[in-house]
């Protein structure tokens, strides 16, 4: 803690989340320390890998990217917010398991954030289309064939 | 990867935003969307004492049309060019370049003043502004001033702004009538950055002579780079005689480009000439095909 230290409150997973932080404190770290929501994860930090994508106002955003503070406010909806309260799979997650689009998992639940905020916006995209809105998501194992058909997967379900 | 400390500022109002700002100078960088400063912040390449975050200044987001021009304030999201049906309707130009930024999850946050201000040589909302004659109007506790794109951007990651000034808005032209409009740009991946790239600006009379002629380059040079004897070339002639190739041979003339990682100054040339090619065509297929 320090003195400088701001007061910040937002929206976890429909949970209000309230602590003071340092101001270059990022909303993945946020996350993490702070909520203990480790299902957003830390690849690069500084925008490029795409694992630590969140939606932010329902929007998909790089969570390393944004301040937690800049968040103030704001609704934040993390992996862990979009399956089932039981725990059951969302559609893409589900789709994902069925596809093997996933090997070691370290890049899934960026890549499950961004296919739900694309399906949000385009119910059902061409092959294209998915292939560039997941541009900005990198996975080291699967080759990313998995990973398309998973979407297309998700969207005839 | 994690920031240097910083003193965090979030004015509500503009004229707080300039005061701090003009209090600060050197010291105080400003935050819009964070999608270029963060990584530099991250990766310390540089560090600020003070950042004065943008976001909740009151009115310094919107698109609104005025008087021949497509005004977007600086705080706009990249992704509202590709959303909003009047920078389709009224600047075309931009509405394409907005889907070759980055990747969406970007563009959800980055902005457009941030683009313009972070003066990148290789992205495409300076080159875009260059080649329409896009205009920014810029707030300081001095006063405002405005300023012609094809000025404002000085060398790499350099423009005239000063420390205390806020770009607040540009103004994007309205090219009316028989018009056309292409940008193309080669990269590794999609989304990042350009390894070259042109964006491409056509008027014609009612006889398909062209009045006015825009090629603006990207990721060639330290600042976006307008093709001069190119655009000399174009002016005059009519649409359908023009030969892109050659246009585009004589557009990259004189260009110097500088080997780096991802390509050799002379592949970076080649691809230049390519995309100069691929935009002016198609703008001359959109003027050809204008009524």
């Amino acid at each position: 803690m320090h003195d400088d230290d701001i007061a910040v409150t937002m929206n976890v997973n429909g949970e209000r989340r309230r602590a003071r932080v340092e101001a270059r404190l990022t909303l993945a770290d946020f996350l993490r320390e702070e909520c203990a929501l480790t299902g957003t994860h830390l690849g690069c930090e500084h925008g490029v890998c795409g694992a630590c994508t969140v939606l932010l106002d329902g929007d998909a955003v790089r969570s390393c990217l944004v301040f937690a503070v800049q968040a103030e406010g704001a609704r934040v909806t993390t992996v862990e917010g979009l399956g089932g309260p039981d725990g059951a799979l969302s559609p893409v997650q589900d789709a994902l398991r069925a596809e093997h689009g996933l090997q070691c998992g370290f890049c899934t639940p960026g890549f499950v954030v961004s296919i739900t905020a694309l399906l949000a916006e385009n119910p059902n995209p061409n092959d294209q289309e998915v292939r560039e809105a997941l541009s900005g998501n990198i996975c080291r194992c699967t080759g990313y064939q998995g990973i398309v058909k998973a979407v297309q997967r998700a969207v005839s379900s | 990867m994690k920031p240097a400390t910083f003193r965090y500022h979030a004015p509500a109002t503009l004229t707080d935003a300039l005061t701090l700002l003009s209090e600060y100078g050197d010291d105080a960088k400003v935050l819009a969307g964070g999608q270029s400063l963060v990584p530099i912040l991250a990766m310390r390449l540089s560090r600020f004492d003070h950042l004065v975050d943008v976001n909740r200044v009151d009115g310094l987001a919107g698109i609104t049309r005025e008087n021949g021009h497509l005004v977007v304030r600086a705080g706009t999201r990249q992704r509202a060019l590709e959303r909003d049906e009047s920078v389709a309707a009224h600047v075309p130009l931009l509405a394409r370049a907005a889907p070759l930024i980055a990747h969406f999850q970007i563009r959800n946050r980055g902005t457009v003043g941030g683009s313009l201000a972070h003066a990148d040589p290789a992205s495409e909302l300076p080159a875009v502004a260059l080649a329409l004659g896009a205009e920014f109007d810029i707030a300081s506790e001095r006063g405002t001033r405005r300023a012609d794109a094809a000025t404002f951007f000085e060398s790499l990651w350099t423009t005239t702004l000063e420390p205390d000034e806020l770009l607040v808005g540009a103004r994007f032209p309205v090219w009316s009538g028989r018009s056309g409009f292409g940008i193309r740009e080669v990269a590794r991946r999609h989304g990042d950055f350009a390894i070259a790239g042109a964006a491409c600006a056509l008027a014609a009379d009612d006889d398909g002579r062209l009045a006015r002629a825009a090629i603006a380059l990207f990721g060639v040079a330290s600042t976006p780079w307008r093709a001069a004897d190119a655009e000399a070339a174009l002016t005059g002639a009519i649409a359908t005689d023009v030969d892109a190739m050659e246009v585009a041979a004589a557009a990259v003339r004189g260009l110097d480009p500088t080997d780096d990682v991802h390509a050799s100054g002379a592949a970076r040339l080649a691809i230049a000439q390519h995309v100069v090619s691929l935009a002016l065509s198609d703008a001359l297929a959109e003027v050809r095909d204008a009524r």
